[in-house]
């Protein structure tokens, strides 16, 4: 019981914490804008430990914080090796794959407009499609191994890329397309100096979703058949011997992935973009 | 309107390029049946052999589109091999889960703009859900809810609930804070109350945005409802056909639960689409 009225106080004293700090000139600095929702993740970390350890929640239904640590720690070289399965040669290769291709394609269908005309409702149909249920054709085409997750997160990043990239092409201005047909640029010249430049916002944008889409789609085709390494694989896996821990653990790998990667495409484009109203310094 | 003709174009390609990937993807099996059989067979009676097959690695869309109409409207809605039952089975799911993640989502923004606490602390976690892969929770959510007693519906449920609650949440905060400074002076000079400001300004401008997050919601929804589906097992449900499929290689019967997804996701995409257009014309927002 003793743990349960701790981690109570805990989270009084902490939200006590939070709203002062809210109100303090703490917040206007860019440390105090981290430490509030920092101060809440603690918390609620304290919280689900004293509730787990005060209440006896076994460990098959909620195992508490510190054994998912302590397993992230011993499990580590495992842990490495379905990152790498699931992270490294399906979702990034099928990501690099998918949005080139994405790319490509807007590039070749930019000088039709009838073809964009086509393109665009078909592609925007097809991004709220439920796109992962095609992991059990793939899986039975190109076997169990990282290439049918690849060819999952192709498809599912496709589309995406691809009506963002086609909408960032129709982005810059007509004044500034004028100006360039004045100074008798090419259709590449015009393509490479104003209208990429001008997409890339819109490019970032469908590679940014695309990030979170590539992971989603390289855990879930596990579920569907996999070497006996992957991340999807062991949460199945894991999951049936009731070794929670070691799944919490693989969830958590997952999430910091998936921001790590977000954070890198948004940085990527925070140097690509230096220039749009979006990437200004805010004093 | 012109757009019709554009866009059938495109669609017309695809199927154009899904025979020819069928007859090229599905020739290895009747070349082999035919060397099996001692006998060579053409080009022009391949074509054909390859259009029909039980298991084809790539079915023709008329077999999609005959099993999807024979396992619509040919069987009994209650027979375990109907799409219409097995649809309505993840349907509900999503449906459920839907109504809760929204309700949860609304009232967490509501809470969010009005709290600055809980708005420093909880929206930059919200923010960061969307990065990560939560779908990868959807196992365990089953796995231990059946160990504790709850299964069925409720499950599957709450995955939806969580894949549509986060985009709810941020995309309701934008739009509850997107009255600008003027607009709140005025009401202030109206002498208004908190609650005034809340449901004559604040709710009403956030519409937009509401409905663009409730599209985006309802898609994941019906992803988290499939997903759901299938840790258990294949029991019932769009995501136990596609599992079923997959485990005893019925192509055919995998894509035609893959296109009744499609349809379903497309028809509530949809009707959200219609009951947008209608609140916001009613709004005086149409654009």
């Amino acid at each position: 019981m003793i743990w349960v009225v701790l981690a109570l106080a805990f989270w009084a004293g902490a939200w006590a914490t939070n709203v002062w700090l809210s109100h303090s000139v703490v917040v206007q600095s860019r440390a105090g804008r981290l430490l509030v929702p920092a101060l809440f993740g603690v918390t609620i970390l304290v919280v689900w430990e004293g509730l787990v350890r005060g209440l006896g929640v076994p460990g098959v239904i909620l195992p508490p914080p510190t054994a998912i640590a302590a397993r992230i720690g011993a499990e580590g070289p495992t842990l490495w090796a379905d990152f790498r399965q699931t992270f490294v040669k399906g979702a990034l290769s099928g990501y690099v794959i998918g949005c080139g291709a994405a790319f490509l394609t807007a590039i070749a269908i930019d000088r039709s407009p009838f073809l964009q005309r086509g393109l665009l409702p078909v592609g925007n149909f097809v991004a709220a499609l439920p796109i992962v249920g095609i992991a059990p054709i793939l899986v039975m085409w190109f076997g169990f191994d990282w290439q049918s997750k690849a060819a999952v997160v192709v498809v599912m990043v496709f589309f995406p890329v691809l009506v963002n990239t086609v909408a960032g092409l129709a982005a810059s201005e007509r004044m500034q397309r004028d100006l360039m047909a004045t100074w008798g640029a090419s259709y590449w010249q015009s393509l490479l100096k104003l209208r990429l430049p001008a997409a890339m916002p819109f490019v970032f944008n469908g590679l940014k979703i695309a990030t979170t889409l590539a992971l989603i789609g390289a855990i879930v085709a596990e579920f569907f058949g996999s070497p006996i390494v992957g991340m999807g694989f062991r949460i199945t896996a894991e999951v049936g011997r009731l070794g929670l821990d070691m799944v919490w653990a693989e969830i958590a790998v997952a999430a910091l992935a998936g921001s790590a990667f977000y954070g890198l495409v948004a940085l990527v484009e925070k140097r690509v973009t230096f220039w749009h109203p979006s990437q200004r310094v805010r004093n | 309107m012109n757009r019709v003709l554009p866009v059938l174009t495109v669609i017309g390609v695809i199927v154009v390029l899904w025979y020819a990937a069928a007859v090229w993807m599905n020739r290895t099996w009747v070349y082999d049946q035919a060397a099996r059989d001692g006998a060579t067979v053409s080009f022009a009676e391949m074509v054909p052999a390859t259009l029909n097959q039980e298991r084809p690695v790539l079915p023709t869309p008329h077999q999609v589109v005959t099993e999807l109409v024979k396992s619509t409207f040919g069987m009994k809605v209650t027979s375990k091999k109907s799409l219409v039952y097995h649809g309505w089975v993840t349907l509900s799911a999503t449906l459920l889960g839907f109504a809760i993640g929204t309700g949860a989502g609304i009232l967490l923004a509501v809470g969010i703009i009005h709290n600055r606490a809980m708005d420093l602390s909880v929206m930059p976690w919200a923010i960061a859900s969307q990065t990560i892969p939560i779908l990868a929770i959807a196992p365990m959510i089953i796995v231990v809810l059946n160990s504790i007693g709850v299964q069925g519906l409720v499950p599957k449920a709450i995955i939806s609930a969580y894949l549509s609650f986060f985009p709810v949440v941020v995309g309701m905060v934008k739009g509850l804070r997107s009255p600008d400074a003027m607009q709140l002076d005025l009401l202030k000079t109206y002498n208004a109350t908190g609650g005034e400001v809340f449901g004559k300004l604040r709710l009403p401008s956030s519409m937009p945005y509401l409905f663009a997050s409730l599209k985006v919601g309802i898609a994941a929804s019906l992803v988290g409802a499939i997903v759901g589906e299938l840790p258990t097992g294949a029991v019932a449900g769009l995501g136990a056909r596609l599992l079923s499929g997959s485990y005893y290689g019925q192509t055919v019967q995998i894509w035609a639960a893959l296109f009744a997804a499609a349809l379903v996701a497309a028809a509530l995409v949809a009707i959200v689409g219609v009951i947008e257009g209608r609140v916001l014309k009613r709004m005086g927002m149409a654009r």
